[in-house]
């Protein structure tokens, strides 16, 4: 069972390679649209048009356990969307609920400032840890949503129910909320709190949108390839066991 | 793009480590194994480490937010007075598990929480009911009808027995939610492998740009 997963991480792997081999040169990948990346474009440039910020939540995953899969979509969202946002009046705020993670989020800041050259020096109060506990991190976030004039607020990484707190903030200040979580509780939470929710593996596509680099294209196509064999593998089980083989 | 000599090195050692460890869970040899664990360990000190310094990030923070008198900076200054006071009574009485820690826990910190997830439960049937003023589309009507009717399925009133309801709601709960989570979540674990093997392949550097 044990190199049946090996196997299924070298597949991963050998497609990838493949895909961004063949796409790598392609300035625009053909994505289906998801609403939430187009509200997200938008997002950006009324932050930098209006002069205010815009706020980026990684939850309390960190990035040693199980949920640390979830920050780093959140970082490569970071990254990205960083560089864009920068030359607003108010530069990006990041919020963590881990203290690791808030330090990877401090490092992309910063690389983002290093990258365009940005004149003003780079503020590392800007990639904050808001609590240490799910409520005590949603409890400090809110601030942040409330006072920090930020007209687009970003929920991308591990979360729970306690989501709902932060997005409810997002309402009441008329800024733009959207975000996705590897989590099902806060999947559902966000599905009704906030404007714009990222389910299942929307969330993980959000490199390829905010286009991080063409490994992110490539990654986005190797599972849509894999999900459609995991597909035929379920339905062959199923059909293999009504017919009494299994 | 111009990659940095000491990202190359941030890059490789996070290659090579995220390898040993990935191929240690596949594939059970005792000196890989022995080495896995070992990376595994270091990575959960410098988690360690690292939630120390955050604290003090976290304190620093407000220091600054209540010397520049920011709004808020109340709060700011009963933070650092909490954060204080708990450092204190930890080294006093000799650890995090004492009668002192434990009361912190106990009568502040658990209280504290508990009426937050108080609030959640009303901030949540708020937000359902905002759900509707949004838009309303079929994913939205399919999201509330299902809510309701496992709601209404759960509860117990006196005088209303509805035939059926129950079974109907277990139906709805283990068959259809059970699919659809189950669909989710092959969604969610190609996106994790996605995730990292882009970092195993340097591809994602969330360190050093």
């Amino acid at each position: 069972m044990t190199f049946l997963g090996l196997g299924f991480v070298i597949l991963f792997i050998v497609l990838m390679s493949l895909f961004w081999a063949r796409d790598r040169k392609q300035l625009r990948q053909n994505l289906r649209s998801i609403p939430a990346f187009a509200k997200l474009k938008q997002g950006i440039h009324l932050s930098v048009e209006a002069g205010q910020r815009l706020h980026l939540s990684l939850g309390h995953g960190g990035i040693t356990g199980q949920t640390s899969t979830s920050s780093f979509v959140g970082l490569s969202v970071l990254q990205r969307i960083a560089r864009a946002a920068m030359f607003s009046d108010r530069p990006p705020v990041t919020t963590s609920g881990e203290a690791a993670q808030a330090f990877l989020s401090q490092d992309t800041l910063r690389s983002a400032y290093r990258a365009i050259n940005v004149e003003s020096p780079f503020d590392p109060d800007a990639a904050q840890i808001s609590g240490l506990t799910p409520f005590s991190f949603a409890a400090g976030t809110l601030p942040v949503v409330y006072d920090q004039q930020v007209s687009v607020n970003i929920m991308a990484g591990s979360f729970g129910s306690e989501v709902a707190l932060i997005a409810d903030a997002a309402e009441q200040t008329n800024s733009v909320s959207l975000g996705g979580s590897e989590n099902l509780a806060a999947q559902a939470v966000m599905f009704s709190a906030i404007q714009e929710p990222l389910i299942g593996e929307e969330f993980y596509a959000a490199g390829a949108y905010v286009q991080a680099g063409p490994m992110h294209a490539a990654s986005l196509r190797t599972q849509d390839v894999l999900r459609w064999l995991l597909i035929g593998v379920i339905l062959a089980g199923a059909a293999l066991k009504l017919a009494g083989i299994l | 793009m111009k990659i940095s000599l000491s990202t190359s090195i941030l890059a490789g050692i996070a290659i090579v480590s995220g390898g040993i460890v990935l191929l240690g869970y596949f594939i059970d040899l005792p000196g890989l194994r022995d080495l896995r664990l070992l990376l595994v360990d270091w990575a959960v000190i410098l988690a360690a480490v690292a939630l120390l310094v955050g604290v003090l990030n976290l304190a620093v923070v407000h220091w600054k937010r209540f010397r520049a008198s920011q709004k808020g900076s109340g709060n700011s200054l009963v933070l650092m007075i909490s954060i204080l006071v708990t450092i204190f009574i930890i080294a006093a009485w000799g650890g995090p598990t004492t009668v002192g820690s434990m009361w912190i826990y106990n009568f502040i910190l658990l209280p504290i929480e508990t009426s937050l997830l108080a609030l959640l439960a009303v901030v949540l049937i708020y937000a359902f009911a905002r759900m509707f003023h949004r838009k309303i589309t079929i994913p939205v009507l399919v999201f509330a009808g299902v809510v309701l009717f496992v709601l209404v399925g759960a509860f117990t009133l006196p005088g209303l027995n509805v035939p059926l309801i129950v079974e109907l709601r277990d139906w709805i709960t283990q068959v259809w939610a059970v699919a659809g989570v189950r669909g989710i979540l092959l969604g969610v674990a190609l996106g994790t492998i996605a995730t990292g093997l882009r970092i195993l392949l340097g591809s994602d550097r969330p360190y050093g740009g």
